[in-house]
């Protein structure tokens, strides 16, 4: 076995990712007094493609009107930048772990396609809580917990309280 | 003082930059922490790995607790940050759409970007729903828009809700944490082990 194989499933300690990833959202509210995001700029993505196939819709739209404005682009928005970063970030560590490839990762009792249809609904899903809930498990739950924000800590309550009660359902997915 | 761009300390020029940086931390600890992994995430929910919930609950702690001691300390200025604004059934039944949305799909929109970079197929499955879940949000806005307008309570805190202590409250927070990492690995322990 090479050494790239054995490496794959080689993660950080959780407890020194999650340190590390603490003392980033503290310098990130010191340096921008506000925190991590990231459905931020799929939002910003899908207002710019709309924006783009019928520029009088979006301006229709109550929702979409609300994040164009004038000649700015949506798309000239700090958590667009920050998840390019994210992008390149990832890159570099599965990079230097040796993790990147081509694949769809899924449970061996469970097809390709299954998987892959999960993985679009599960999406759906997530896109529209994220809209509802202002956030998603980055900015919502997880930045409003550090400042102790009420609907951080409720929305984090009900990702994973509901994530539990509804595991069984999906079981065969995973296990 | 901080924080340092809305107090013109950094120049707001610098904030696309900063973003960037700051994105490729947040990344790379994603992804080493093996938040691109779906089988991994979802191994929270079954038993068989609790790195989301240690990586998380440490994450939330060691910023809350750094929070208040540069806070304390003078260095930034906590009533100046923002805040996640509280909409009491926005932010219940979002978070239950999410958790339904996580479980099924294995993802959350950073870590399925995590996971993008790396190449994952279902990963990119993932975000092309989040995006289209967007869309029918904003399509349908205005059946969603009670919800998401509805019940504001401003942009509170738990001090403000609860009426508590924020040190009390954040040392009951870091025990209740640990004494949940300890229970979580007794959990994996009699779990049957899941091969990814």
């Amino acid at each position: 076995m090479d050494y790239k194989e054995q490496n794959r499933h080689v993660y950080w300690n959780p407890y020194f990712g999650g340190f590390l990833l603490g003392i980033l959202i503290i310098f990130t509210f010191y340096i921008t007094g506000r925190g991590l995001g990231a459905s931020g700029a799929m939002k910003s993505g899908v207002v710019t493609i709309v924006d783009d196939v019928s520029h009088e819709h979006a301006e229709q739209s109550a929702y979409y009107s609300k994040f164009i404005r004038g000649d700015k682009s949506p798309m000239n928005n700090w958590i667009v930048f920050e998840t390019i970063g994210v992008l390149i970030g990832a890159f570099i560590s599965g990079g230097l772990a040796g993790r990147i490839g081509w694949r769809v990762q899924h449970s061996p009792k469970i097809t390709r396609r299954r998987r892959l249809i999960f993985a679009f609904s599960g999406g759906i899903l997530f896109g529209i809580g994220a809209q509802i809930a202002r956030g998603c498990t980055s900015g919502a739950a997880l930045s409003g917990m550090a400042v102790l924000s009420t609907g951080g800590f409720i929305t984090m309550l009900a990702i994973f309280g509901t994530g539990y009660l509804f595991a069984y359902f999906f079981r065969k997915n995973w296990i | 003082m901080g924080p340092l761009i809305p107090n013109g300390i950094i120049s707001f020029e610098w904030s696309s930059i900063i973003a960037i940086v700051i994105g490729i931390f947040f990344g790379f600890i994603l992804e080493a922490s093996g938040f691109s992994s779906s089988r991994k995430l979802a191994g929270v929910f079954y038993g068989y790995d609790f790195a989301v919930l240690k990586v998380f609950f440490t994450a939330a702690i060691v910023s809350l607790i750094g929070l208040l001691y540069m806070d304390y300390l003078g260095y930034v200025d906590m009533s100046s940050l923002y805040v996640h604004p509280t909409y009491l059934w926005g932010a219940i039944i979002g978070g239950v759409i999410m958790g339904i949305g996580f479980v099924a799909g294995g993802f959350c929109p950073g870590t399925s970007l995590s996971a993008v970079a790396i190449g994952k197929i279902d990963a990119i499955a993932n975000v092309i729903g989040i995006m289209v879940g967007i869309f029918i949000f904003s399509e349908l806005y205005t059946f969603f828009e009670p919800i998401y307008n509805g019940y504001f309570q401003g942009n509170i805190t738990l001090v403000d809700s609860l009426g508590i202590n924020p040190y009390w409250f954040v040392f009951v927070l870091t025990v209740f944490a640990v004494i949940m990492f300890a229970v979580s690995d007794m959990i994996r322990k009699r779990v049957k082990k899941v091969f990814y």
